[in-house]
């Protein structure tokens, strides 16, 4: 584990040619890494820093700067209350601290078992529907310390695999670029798209 | 308010089940304007369209698009779009409902703005948190690819361009539009010095870029069908359109509502029963936030204030993202205010001291004051460092920064200093305040008559 398998080595190459400069890959990459090890392993990033053509350190850089990048293992559901002002004035601490007795942890900690990790996280965009948590980036609102209670149940006897993926599972659906791709435009050629020259021809008519 | 009957523009599929496949997005109109756009109008002309339309941006800036995209200079190649969807002001929600609801909506007016600006590549740079809002664009991207409606030449016509799905990692500062384009780049998302620069001249790969967030690129398919002037007949002043709005907190019915812009009133969205319908529980209205954590407090002396922002603007706040946040009168100000200050505390990206030293003191410092040790000192003192990092405590704030974010936090501290005084002497045994505070909505008074509707 850890560096990329063979397939995801492919879909790497595939995203980075993508862009008119590798290194723009490298979130997308770092959320790949993650989906396959559940969080962003050093030979990860040092495999990431071969493909994309920078040092390690460089890759490490950039992942230390974002929150979801995990540099250490996290339990299998991440789960992120948000205690932002919305979710505050409807009891957002209230839910955090409710989960912390719950799974008898602090918010930033993991169950001993490995299945839960919990966080105390800013607002997730969906204010109006507060209080509200996301179990590995999936939505839940409106949630009473009941439904919190049953969520973690549910997610303990596994019956929300279908709707909550492992943690690292992002999109579950790639975008893919087909044969009809227009092709990247490479910042040191100084070409006007085609249709631009529609303009001129317009203005011609006019006079 | 006005009676007639105002289009939605933005939010027309948000009911339907399947609004978000391509299929139910032709059947209800869909790319109609992009078919309209490269069979008979010259790029120029769309983009004369826009900015007949006044389209003001709705990430938080409120620019008008037409006159941005004019900033690109002739004759330098290739362009670029950059999609801001990295939403996290706290408040606000509403692109994401777009990009999860709506996702062609989105994917089409990202198309009219390449043909216009000639574009040849677009970036969608959605945030990372929203899992359900990259699927849901991915899967649209890949539909429309198959359909002929992105990529080489767009309905067999000599239009091609690219859009690419890339997405965020967590930091709410990558919403500042040269960190987004930083992190594009593969870099930590910190912004960039501007000037010298600006995105329009010298943005992505220091080529000229255009970024718009995602509620403004999705009112272009309706401009380009119904032409700008359509779009400027609706709405009032400055403020044109119809306009998403998330109204949250102690309200009865909190909701994202899509209302004609610039002649609705804080009053009717807040209140209305076919919106946020009310304080929960029949409380009072204590304060609310008109437009994200970054703008000062309004109280019920505002509430019929236009959602204009000329109107907004001169009484000492902003719209900003759209996202009105309501306290009744159960809240504790000084909590609240710490609330968010812990945001902006947390999410400087600690390239200017002011912003990283000064929200990491105020938020320790208004912890200090909850966990019962404040000191009447207290409150001068978090006046002194907002004043520090913003001299003279203004709206809109003066900058020591590179970019908006720590004065930001000045926001809601001298909000909840000026007007709920006593909360902070509650906990502080007392103060005297020294520091001038100037920005006009702190300093606002509470009428004499008058109580909550
Ligand atoms: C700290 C900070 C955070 C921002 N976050 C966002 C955001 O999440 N989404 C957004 O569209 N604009 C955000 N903006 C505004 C962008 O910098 C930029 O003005 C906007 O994306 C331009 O698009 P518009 O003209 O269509 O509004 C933010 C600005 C600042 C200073
Ligand atoms: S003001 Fe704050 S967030 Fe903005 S660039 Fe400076 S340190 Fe970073
Ligand atoms: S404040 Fe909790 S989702 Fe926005």
């Amino acid at each position: 584990m850890a560096r990329f398998t063979d397939e995801n080595v492919a879909i790497a190459e595939e995203i980075i040619a993508r862009y008119p400069r590798k290194r723009s890959a490298l979130i997308p990459l770092l959320h790949l890494a993650q989906e396959q090890d559940g969080y962003v392993t050093e030979e990860a990033m040092e495999h990431i820093a071969e493909l994309v053509g920078i040092t390690p350190a460089e890759v490490l850089g950039t992942a230390s700067f974002y929150e979801m990048f995990k540099r250490e293992p996290v339990g299998e559901y991440l789960v992120n209350v948000c205690t932002n002002i919305s979710c505050m004035l409807l009891g957002g601490e209230e839910l955090l601290h409710h989960l912390e007795n719950r799974l008898g942890i602090k918010a930033g900690e993991t169950t001993p078992d490995g299945k839960f990790t919990l966080e105390d996280v800013e607002c997730i965009a969906a204010c109006t529907e507060a209080p509200c948590l996301q179990v590995n980036y999936r939505y839940f609102y409106r949630v009473t310390p009941e439904r919190a209670d049953q969520l973690v149940e549910d997610l303990r006897a596994g019956k929300l695999s279908h709707e909550v993926p492992r943690h690292g599972v992002l999109s579950r659906v790639r975008q893919v670029l087909p044969e009809n791709r227009a092709g990247v435009a490479p910042p040191d050629r100084n070409v006007e798209p085609a249709w631009l020259a529609r303009n001129e021809t317009a203005t011609e008519g006019d006079t | 308010m006005t009676d007639r009957e105002i289009p939605r523009i933005v939010s027309a599929r948000w009911d339907l089940a399947d609004g978000h496949t391509l299929e139910r997005y032709r059947e209800t109109g869909g790319y109609a304007a992009l078919e309209k756009a490269v069979t008979t109008m010259t790029p120029a002309q769309v983009h004369e369209e826009v900015k007949a339309a006044s389209l003001l941006g709705r990430g938080g800036a409120g620019f008008p698009a037409g006159v941005k995209w004019g900033f690109t200079p002739p004759g330098v190649f290739p362009r670029y779009l950059v999609v801001n969807g990295d939403e996290s002001e706290p408040g606000t929600y509403k692109d994401r409902i777009i990009m999860e609801r709506d996702p062609h909506l989105l994917i089409e007016g990202v198309l009219l703005a390449c043909y216009a600006i000639g574009a040849a590549q677009a970036f969608l740079y959605v945030r990372g948190e929203m899992a359900l809002a990259q699927e849901r664009l991915a899967q649209a991207l890949n539909d429309a690819y198959a359909a002929g409606l992105i990529g080489r030449n767009i309905l067999g016509s000599d239009f091609s361009v690219d859009v690419v799905l890339h997405w965020g990692a967590g930091a709410y500062i990558v919403g500042e539009e040269t960190a987004l384009i930083e992190s594009l780049e593969g870099l930590r998302g910190m912004p960039r010095l501007k000037p010298p620069f600006f995105p329009a001249a010298k943005g992505l790969y220091m080529q000229p870029t255009v970024v718009n967030n995602v509620e403004t690129l999705s009112n272009l398919p309706w401009i380009v069908a119904n032409g700008g002037a359509a779009f400027a007949d609706l709405g009032a002043e400055s403020s044109k359109g119809t306009r998403l709005f998330a109204v949250s907190g102690h309200v009865r019915n909190p909701g994202v509502f899509e209302v004609e812009f610039g002649t609705t009133t804080f009053r009717d969205v807040i209140f209305g029963e076919r919106y946020a319908d009310g304080i929960r529980d029949g409380n009072r209205l204590k304060a609310f936030i008109p437009g994200g954590a970054s703008a000062p407090w309004f109280y019920e002396e505002h509430l019929d204030l236009p959602l204009e922002a000329g109107a907004v603007g001169a009484a000492g706040s902003m719209l900003g993202s759209g996202a009105i946040v309501v306290m009744d009168e159960t809240t504790d100000a000084v909590k609240a205010a710490w609330r968010i200050v812990r945001f902006f505390a947390r999410e400087s990206c600690g390239k200017c001291t002011p912003c990283r030293e000064g929200t990491a003191w105020l938020e320790k410092i208004l912890r200090r004051i909850l966990d019962g040790h404040g000191r009447p000192a207290d409150v001068d003192k978090l006046l002194d460092i907002c004043d520090n990092i913003s001299p003279s405590i203004t709206f809109p704030p003066k900058q020591t920064t590179i970019c908006p974010l720590g004065p930001s936090a000045v926001s809601p501290i001298a909000s909840a200093i000026m007007r709920f005084r006593d909360e902070f002497y509650a906990y502080c045994g007392g103060g005297e305040i020294t520091v001038p505070v100037n920005g006009k909505a702190y300093l606002s008074t509470p009428p004499t008559v008058g109580a909550n509707p």
